[in-house]
């Protein structure tokens, strides 16, 4: 495999942990999050501090797991206070927080990043491929939670607080547990881009990125996890292939975006799921 | 004490409105129980200060003689509690199986943590199931919620809150919008949960059902009682028609 190669599929990798991830907050538990980057961003400078502190790499994926999942509880609790709509504008204004915070912090390096974190030592090819077992575990977490209690609940809450609520549901421990497990992914997420680029700079976690990560759940289909795993990897590739998508990306993303809500509210899950039944049908 | 539900001098205001004004009563375990009064009486505030859904500025709610004055409304449903709402609020992208199922493992969803251990459901499907037989609506389990006529849709109302297993349950105009033969069914079913030993606080606007099935009624006005007992006997007694006649229920009533 060309070096080209494996570092495509490690970003296919890390885009799919983190479209999976959002998912189950804004897909399942209906909670638009518009701020994923920021999560994704907190786990990556974790991860780069305890590498460059400490070398150790369990250590480090520890230390993204619980920053991002921290935040991600902190800004759960916003959830609880607002409604739906000014969430979405209260993660956006997180996002902005947390790219303007990092980049004025000098033991962040502030503007040029952190560069030069330490190798994990397993290469390229190993880290790609520790990449993609994460990217495995997170897809079958999805569709375990997807099918317990707990996706059947998220769903209630995501449809009608107050509809869940008479059926004992408490809505804000779930809505909690979703940004808790989603936000802590989307750290997890943020360690292996630390790992793989060794060199991370705030820019990468900006709102634009959020932006991307969403078109990829709304044209995957919100709320289907191999929708999403889809999507992720086409909307990866898509820049790649095309030189045209790669210039115009956010015209390109909120494009596919607008277009995705207006004329196919379920994404690539719902069209998939069209033409499949209606083959079977005689 | 065998009081299921007790209201120790509740009172909100709203703005300029003392919606409720002190009221205090106690229902035994096993009764039947109307809440009537005219338009703007209080009745559906009452009812959602019970539940959890509003907090009210003064007074106590207790349920089996617990203090759940300070518990949302998810905690007392976990305490016995069920309701139904004026206005239908079914999960309408849920199936009408599921949006009972869901009530049904309240077991499960007690916390996220719990319900991320389970996935089993076959036992609440079938749960589910005898529900909505039992409620008339058999034969509708994989239907979409929302694609239900009204009238059905105030029976999967009940289901769901019957699904819950409940001590207690408040009905909040459950006939309303029903036509004829519609709201006969919604009375039997009633009528049968009562019998199967449940407590039902029902807040109805159309008097004669209410005579029917009640063995208590409590009238409201203005936020407050005006009447409590007996439902021929609260009938009979001036104070509660001049209530109603004042604010033209009467007629509303026969209508
Ligand atoms: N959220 C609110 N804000 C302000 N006033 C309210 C609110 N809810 C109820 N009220 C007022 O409180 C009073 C009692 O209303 P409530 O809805 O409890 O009456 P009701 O007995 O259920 O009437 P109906 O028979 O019409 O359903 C009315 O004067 C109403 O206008
Ligand atoms: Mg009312």
């Amino acid at each position: 495999m060309s070096a080209y190669e494996i570092s495509i599929i490690s970003i296919i990798g890390i885009n799919v942990i983190l479209a999976v991830s959002l998912n189950m907050i804004s897909g399942f538990c209906g909670q638009i999050s518009l701020g994923h980057g920021a999560f994704f961003g907190a786990g990556a400078y974790a991860a780069a501090l305890t590498m460059v502190g400490c070398g150790s790499v369990p250590l480090a994926i520890v230390a993204a797991l619980i920053t991002g999942s921290i935040l991600g509880v902190i800004v759960g609790f916003a959830s609880l206070r607002v409604r739906t709509d000014f969430l979405a504008v209260t993660t956006i204004g997180v996002n902005f927080l947390f790219v303007g915070f990092v980049r004025k912090q000098a033991w962040l390096g502030g503007e040029m990043g952190i560069s030069g974190i330490p190798a994990t030592g397993l290469g390229a090819a190993g880290n790609m491929t520790m990449i993609l077992l994460f990217a495995a575990a997170t897809i079958a977490l999805s569709l375990y939670i997807s099918r317990s209690w707990m996706g059947f609940a998220f769903r209630a809450v995501g449809q009608d607080e107050g509809a869940a609520a008479t059926l004992g549901i408490n809505s804000g421990a779930y809505k909690l547990a979703a940004f808790g497990i989603g936000t802590a992914l989307a750290g997890l997420a943020g360690g292996l881009y630390a790992f793989f680029t060794q060199f991370i700079t705030a820019d990468a976690f900006d709102f634009i990125f959020s932006v991307m990560l969403m078109a990829m759940v709304v044209i995957g289909g919100i709320g289907s996890t191999w929708g999403v795993v889809v999507a992720a990897a086409g909307l990866t590739l898509l820049p790649e292939a095309i030189r045209f998508v790669n210039d115009y990306r956010l015209l390109v993303f909120g494009g596919l975006l607008v277009l995705v809500i207006r004329l196919a509210p379920g994404g690539l899950a719902a069209m998939f799921q069209n033409v499949f039944l209606r083959t079977r049908k005689p | 004490m065998s009081a299921v539900l007790q209201l120790d001098g509740v009172a909100i205001r709203f703005g300029g409105v003392q919606a409720i004004a002190g009221v205090s009563f106690a229902v035994e375990k096993g009764d039947f129980v109307g809440l009537i009064g005219p338009n703007g009486a209080g009745k559906t505030t009452l009812i959602r200060i019970i539940a959890g859904l509003l907090r009210p500025d003064a007074g106590r709610v207790r349920l089996s003689g617990v203090d759940v004055t300070g518990d949302a409304t998810a905690a007392r449903v976990r305490r016995g509690l069920a309701l139904t709402h004026q206005i239908v609020r079914p999960f309408r992208e849920m199936t009408v199986l599921d949006n009972v199922v869901l009530g049904a493992g309240y077991r499960y969803t007690s916390n996220p943590f719990r319900a991320l251990l389970h996935l089993d459901r076959r036992r609440e499907k079938e749960r589910a199931a005898q529900i909505l037989a039992q409620v008339g609506l058999g034969g509708t389990e994989g239907k979409l919620a929302g694609s239900l006529p009204l009238g059905q849709m105030k029976r999967l109302e009940v289901a769901r809150a019957l699904a819950v297993d409940p001590e207690v349950i408040l009905l909040d105009e459950p006939l309303a919008g029903l036509n004829h033969t519609e709201a006969s069914k919604q009375v039997e079913t009633i009528a049968e949960v009562h019998a199967r030993g449940i407590t039902v606080v029902l807040v109805e606007h159309n008097l004669e059902e209410v005579m029917r099935i009640c063995r208590r009624l409590i009238v409201l006005n203005n936020g407050q009682v005006i009447g409590d007992g007996e439902p021929r006997a609260v009938m009979a007694d001036p104070a509660v028609h001049d209530a109603y006649v004042g604010a033209g229920m009467v007629g509303h009533a026969e209508a």
